[in-house]
């Protein structure tokens, strides 16, 4: 079946998102923290999520992990409805995120935390040695050098190890869609290099990729897209070459652009 | 790492007779050893300084303590009766602590093991004393009442949603009146059967105890050296051959020294009756050992189990089903439980309302905190149940040889489970602040 085209994915008519959300709602009891959203991922794509703190960014991407679910709303995935139930829905379909508080278990060494939940080997016997490999493998594909052993427990790494154990977790599957919420906040310069070259090392290789920031310097070096979300709405998903960062500014503070000639959500529109 | 010197000296071995040569390799082979040895120490030492004490303090209690005891009561303390003795009276606690360690895992507690080990106790009183069940039977239902306990606690607990503490706390109150419901006040359901009464009285023929023995050092000699080789050919950092040997000589040496003490005539009247052997109980012991540390650190159940003590949020973000790890660690805990608590009711030959009562639970959940288990969860073995519950076997006997008082010993007992959950406490804010948490 086919997505709805919305003025939002008008960007790019022609290729099918992997991932859209249409019309997402979701409250934590009086609380409407998304408010019909709409988002479209695409393969080969990195799409920068940005937005105030408290907009909603981190509620949305866990509901399109499973760990929460929406109330309402259609969730596409390569054009199909499908149903997210839990974390391992999301899986099965090929998403991975790194969390913004990363959700590893410090009493847990990094072999362990990367393949949680998605052990090898017989459930009754698990096969250390092809995980501890293939840990290993990961880790140096991210060219990281600073961790002495994958046996390690994850309490004695700085922040900055520990996010990249974060990260190297979720390109360990063939994944589809990796989404990363925040995923410099906690590095140090060079890491950060390290890391949003690695999102576009992902988006080069065909993968979706979500990059949840606050830095709009980082946003405007790696996205092809850009999706604001504003108090639980999603006010534009544009391409990068078609705002200016004051435009992104403006979306994010207030909702709306001058050049939209749309009214500012938050009223002061005076010199349109 | 650290063995620069002795790679750069294996390169250029002298060129000169062969006696030169061979001695050149030996004197080589022992500085590397030397090396070896003091790498081996030094992350050993890295590792304390950490905070990861591990059963540290309570390895080095309980040497203190045998030391002390046997320096105050040579003659009977140390005697083989003693010691075997010792064992008997150690073990029901010991096995409760080993199925709480599951629990304390997790960062919950179960104050009903005790107790739940009674009632499983009585239940084969009535099945197979008063109804005359088949003793299989009757054994198999006792661990089933246990494992039916921990399923009802685990869905209090974690469907329902009630913290762990009240819920047992309301157990520990009903199964007592259970007890004194099923038995009577004042009564005892006694048991007849020749093996329910040998499980924790009767002792092993000396061969089996050799052999047990050597299953035992050979098992673990072989498992872990298989661990080895297979890391390595995966070129996977392993530990140290020379760690290995030392580990097993270890263990090897405490084995052979424990069944040989235990194989010696220990009767005090050897011409009337005669005992030795390795007591059956041990056995029940290295079992659940075995089947248990393997359960929580070779199966993906038993990963989950540390996750989910660790960081239940990230646990279930990983997709792992949270309350049935929780509900199944209290299945399991509540089912050794009821091994424990007809390991004490064989050691009376009856079944009391007080069986597992009183201090038993005390007793087990200090053993597995002594032994190094965290009551934070995420942290704990099954060994550490083992030797933490011999150091509160140890306390009890020493001072009731010495003729000191129950409440003497109560207080001692007391004195030593705060000091170790200090130690605890302390190695935690240690390791946080060395960032290990
Ligand atoms: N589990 C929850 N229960 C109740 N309210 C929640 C829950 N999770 C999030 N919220 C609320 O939803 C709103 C959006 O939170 P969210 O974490 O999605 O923001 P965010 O855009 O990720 O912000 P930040 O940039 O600070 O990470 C906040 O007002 C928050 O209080
Ligand atoms: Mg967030």
């Amino acid at each position: 079946m086919s997505v709805p085209a919305t003025e939002l994915s008008a960007t790019h008519p022609s290729d099918q998102p992997l991932l859209s959300l249409r019309g997402v709602h979701k409250s934590f009891g009086a609380v409407q923290v998304l408010q019909g959203v709409d988002l479209d991922v695409r393969a080969g794509q990195v799409t920068a999520l940005v937005g105030d703190n408290g907009a909603g960014k981190s509620t949305l991407i866990k509901g399109v992990a499973g760990i929460h679910v929406f109330d309402s709303g259609d969730y596409f995935f390569e054009g199909e409805p499908v149903k997210v139930h839990g974390p391992k829905d999301a899986n099965a379909l090929g998403i991975e995120v790194v969390y913004q508080d990363l959700a590893l278990c410090d009493n847990l060494d990094v072999v362990q935390n990367m393949f949680l939940g998605r052990e090898m080997g017989p459930r009754v016997r698990l096969d250390e040695t092809t995980m501890e490999t293939r840990a290993r493998e990961t880790l140096d594909g991210l060219s990281v050098r600073t961790l002495q052993s994958v046996r390690t427990r994850v309490a004695s790494l700085s922040g900055g190890q520990r996010q990249t154990v974060a990260i190297a977790r979720a390109v360990l599957w063939n994944s589809k869609i990796v989404i990363l919420d925040e995923p410099t906040a906690a590095l140090g310069v060079a890491q950060t290099e390290q890391v949003l070259r690695l999102v576009r090392r992902l988006a080069d290789r065909g993968l979706g990729v979500v990059l949840i920031s606050h830095n709009l310097n980082e946003v405007f070096q790696v996205a092809d897209d850009i999706a604001v979300l504003y108090l639980g709405h999603m006010v534009a998903q544009v391409r990068k070459d078609d705002v200016t960062r004051a435009d992104v500014v403006e979306l994010i503070t207030s909702g709306a652009t001058q050049r939209d000639g749309a009214a500012p959500m938050n009223g002061n529109g005076v010199a349109r | 790492m650290s063995t620069p010197t002795a790679r750069a000296t294996r390169g250029h071995a002298p060129e000169g007779p062969k006696g030169t040569k061979w001695r050149f390799r030996v004197a080589d082979r022992l500085r590397r050893t030397r090396t070896e040895l003091r790498d081996i120490l030094r992350a050993y030492v890295e590792r304390v300084r950490g905070g990861d004490v591990g059963s540290l303090p309570a390895i080095l209690g309980l040497i203190v303590l045998v030391a002390v005891f046997s320096a105050l009561e040579p003659e009977s303390f140390t005697s083989a009766l003693n010691f075997a003795n010792l064992i008997g009276q150690s073990a029901g606690v010991m096995v409760i602590a080993m199925g709480l360690v599951f629990v304390l895992l997790l960062g919950e507690i179960d104050l009903s093991a005790g107790v739940t080990g009674g009632v499983a106790a009585s239940m084969l009183g009535v099945v197979l004393t008063e109804q005359g069940w088949p003793v299989a039977l009757s054994l198999l239902t006792a661990l089933l009442t246990g494992t039916f306990i921990g399923a009802c606690l685990g869905v209090f607990v974690a469907k329902v949603g009630i913290p762990s503490f009240v819920v047992t706390l309301a157990a520990f109150l009903g199964f007592q009146g259970v007890m004194l419901q099923v038995i009577g006040e004042g009564g005892t359901i006694g048991y007849r059967d020749e093996f329910v009464l040998k499980l924790n009285n009767g002792a092993m023929p000396l061969w089996l105890g050799w052999t047990l023995a050597g299953v035992t050092i050979a098992g673990y000699g072989l498992a872990t050296l298989l661990t080895i080789r297979r890391r390595r050919r995966e070129g996977l950092v392993s530990q140290p051959l020379l760690l290995w040997a030392l580990k097993t000589g270890a263990l090897a040496a405490v084995v052979l020294a424990v069944v040989g003490y235990l194989s010696a005539e220990r009767s005090p009247f050897p011409d009337l009756k005669s005992i030795k052997g390795v007591p059956n109980v041990l056995l029940v012991i290295l079992l659940l050992v075995v089947v248990l540390s393997y359960l929580l650190t070779r199966t993906s159940w038993g990963r989950h189990i540390y996750a989910v003590g660790g960081n239940a949020e990230a646990a279930r973000r990983a997709g792992i089903n949270v309350a049935w790890i929780r509900i199944s660690c209290f299945m399991v805990s509540s089912s050794v439980a009821a091994i424990g608590g007809v390991l004490l009711a064989s050691r009376t030959n009856s079944v009391s309302p007080q069986t597992g009562g009183n201090e038993t639970l005390l007793y087990a959940v200090g053993a597995a905190v002594i032994g190094g288990t965290s009551l934070f969860g995420g942290k704990g073995r099954v060994t550490d149940a083992v030797i933490g519950g011999l150091v509160i076997a140890v306390v009890a006997n020493g001072m009731g040889l010495l003729n000191q008082p129950a409440g003497v010993v109560f207080m001692v007992t007391g004195v030593v489970l705060v000091f170790a959950a200090a130690v605890d406490a302390l190695s935690r804010r240690r390791a946080a602040s060395t960032g290990r948490a």
